[in-house]
């Protein structure tokens, strides 16, 4: 049992993993990741690389939601931006993905920016709504923006969102080096090194002043403004870097499916990413990991699992794509009655209960 | 009028000038002039609903006065947001406890830093090089609070969980932290019991002689505010009834008659 840990100096103090048994965990999660393409089948390296993007896009949704405490239905309509800005760069002008990605990132945080000035008098479901606008606006424009480009060019042939776009493979290189063979292994690296990126990034922002600032407008904003705190800028600021990171998921989305339509973006999606940090764990990093493979591990369980029941039940087999969505459901259900502080605390307490065990009263 | 040393005051330090504030058709407060002096405790007192709170809010800008001015040391607050307020060293503490509850003690006081520390998204996400020195040179600032106040042992605590006289010091705690040149407190001591509020009146007495603070104390308990205040503004149903030293003040008659009813004859 540990009796407890002594810093003698601050960084040491204030450092992301302050405890030796957190920087051995750490170091075995880089381990895994490192070695996990090595070993998984192209299956399973979808379903990381689908988690992958799933956690930067949660990571980023939860800088707003769960940090910051600003409400956002619109996070699908981030997502586009950056997805939408990225494949217009490849496909027209022909530029690769390290430098459209960044691009599209910056795009996806000023218009989050923008759509995020109602939060300076609209709180709790009231901003929602507002952000729903973001949502229905983006996609609105996402499937009508030919219309504009053709009145405004007077050709009617021009042709730049369609119903869907298709990424040029060749887009698909960094710093030159072209991206070929397998696309799940090569994609494993680039989003898993994104994904780092983000993590890292959020979380020395939440121990520095910019963070804590945000943290304190969800707290009490009252007390936040009376000590200094600039409720608009930093607002806009959780928008922007919200949007910024919502627009890397979606720009590395685009580039790992190589086709990207309207339909991937639409209201279910934000809902499905607010439920994903929700379950995981409001206001964490880690939560957001975690809610992020739960909710696309979940469906891809269960409809193996119903493959197989199908199997020796044929006469449910026309019923199961109905009791699969059911399960899911009643999963998150469940989970929200019995865990609603998420999974990063069932986690947080199971390491309680081995830390103080064989004590643990 | 005298400070603690006895001394013939000098210039005030704020000008709380012909303040009229209206919620609707309810006056709130009508007329209300008086100075505050540097390094001065001056107490605002008066029963209930008297307009106690609504003053200071309209000295931190969270309230907008309809008439009036307030100048702290020349520049006029009227029209300012309370961040820029809070930018030229005026800080507060509320009546009802507005702790960040979800954050450390720690964490708490160093947003008590943020006005004087520069570091933003990018520095803060990238964090080693300038944002990780900036951090570290605050929360020395902030470890020399944490000695003042005696809350080292629950620095790394979550407030939310800590009673209830801890957190009223923790949340002085995040005002001293600013470093300001004048304390708005109100009720810093409701509901302590009366060693906590010795602690707490120590601490302001300590703050007023070693930082030479202005701070401006509501406080229903006469006694405390009889012992530690240099100066006393007494408001009843938004007017200014009295002003003057504790000795002063308790003799006023309007002031006895605020307190203690009058006799209708």
């Amino acid at each position: 049992m540990q009796s407890g840990t002594f810093h003698s100096t601050y960084a040491g103090d204030m450092a992301l993993r302050p405890y030796w048994p957190m920087r051995i965990r750490i170091i075995l999660i880089i381990a895994i990741l490192l070695l996990f393409p090595w070993f998984g089948n192209r299956y399973w390296l979808n379903l990381a690389n689908t988690i992958g993007i799933a956690a930067i896009g949660a990571i980023g949704l939860n800088v707003l939601v769960g940090f910051t405490g600003q409400i956002s239905i619109g996070h699908a309509g981030f997502m586009a931006v950056g997805a939408y800005t990225t494949g217009l760069l490849a496909a027209h002008a022909g530029l690769p993905m390290w430098i459209s990605i960044p691009i599209a990132c910056i795009v996806a945080a000023g218009i989050g920016a923008i759509f995020g000035m109602p939060s300076v008098r609209l709180k709790g479901l009231y901003l929602a709504i507002a952000t729903l606008a973001a949502q229905e606006i983006i996609i609105w424009f996402l499937t009508k923006g030919d219309k504009f480009v053709q009145m405004a060019t007077g050709d009617r042939r021009v042709v730049f969102f369609g119903e869907s776009l298709s990424i040029p493979p060749a887009a698909n290189s960094l710093f030159g080096f072209a991206l070929k063979g397998n696309n799940d292994f090569n994609f494993y690296w680039v989003i898993m090194t994104c994904l780092v990126l983000t993590v890292l990034f959020v979380s020395n922002l939440f121990r520095s002043r910019a963070g804590r600032a945000m943290v304190a407008i969800r707290d009490q904003d009252i007390a936040a403004q009376v000590i200094g705190v600039d409720l608009f800028k930093y607002k806009l600021l959780a928008f922007a870097t919200s949007s910024f990171i919502a627009g890397l998921a979606g720009a590395l989305m685009a580039h790992y499916r190589g086709i990207i339509s309207w339909e991937r973006f639409t209201i279910d999606v934000s809902i499905l990413y607010l439920s994903m940090i929700i379950i995981g764990g409001l206001g964490s990093v880690s939560g957001s990991i975690y809610g992020a493979a739960f909710m696309t591990i979940l469906p891809a369980l269960l409809s193996n699992v119903s493959r197989a029941a199908s199997g020796f039940m044929p006469a449910f087999a026309n019923y199961l794509p109905y009791i699969q969505q059911g399960a899911f459901g009643l999963a998150i259900v469940l989970f929200l009655i019995f865990e609603p502080e998420g999974i990063v605390k069932m986690w947080r307490n199971l390491k309680d209960y081995f830390r103080l065990w064989p004590f643990s009263y | 009028m005298a400070d603690r040393n006895g001394a013939s005051m000098p210039e005030a330090q704020m000008q709380i000038d012909g303040i009229g504030l209206s919620f609707g058709g309810v006056r709130a407060l009508s007329g209300i002039t008086f100075n505050i002096y540097p390094s001065t405790i001056q107490a605002i007192i008066g029963p209930n609903g008297a307009g106690k709170t609504s003053m200071l809010n309209c000295i931190s800008g969270l309230y907008k006065p309809q008439q009036g001015q307030i100048r702290f040391e020349g520049r006029n607050l009227i029209g300012l947001a309370p961040h820029e307020i809070a930018q030229l060293g005026i800080a507060r503490s509320f009546q009802n406890i507005e702790l960040f509850r979800h954050m450390t003690v720690v964490d708490n006081l160093m947003l008590g830093r943020h006005v004087h520390m520069r570091g933003g998204v990018l520095t803060g996400g990238l964090y080693w090089g300038p944002g990780q020195r900036e951090e570290i040179a605050h929360r020395e600032a902030v470890e020399q609070v944490i000695d003042l106040l005696e809350i080292q042992s629950i620095r790394k605590k979550t407030v939310g969980s800590l009673s209830y006289g801890l957190q009223k010091r923790v949340e002085l705690g995040r005002a001293l932290a600013m470093n300001p040149r004048l304390l708005l407190l109100d009720e810093p001591m409701a509901g302590m019991n009366s060693e906590e509020k010795e602690d707490m009146a120590r601490f302001i007495l300590d703050i007023s002689e070693e930082q030479r603070t202005t701070i401006v104390l509501i406080e229903h308990d006469m006694g405390v505010v009889m012992d530690i205040s240099d100066n006393v503004a007494v408001l009843e149903f938004g007017q200014l009834i009295a002003y003057g030293t504790p000795a002063e003040v308790k003799a006023n008659p309007a002031v006895v008659a605020a307190y203690l009813g009058q006799e209708h004859s």
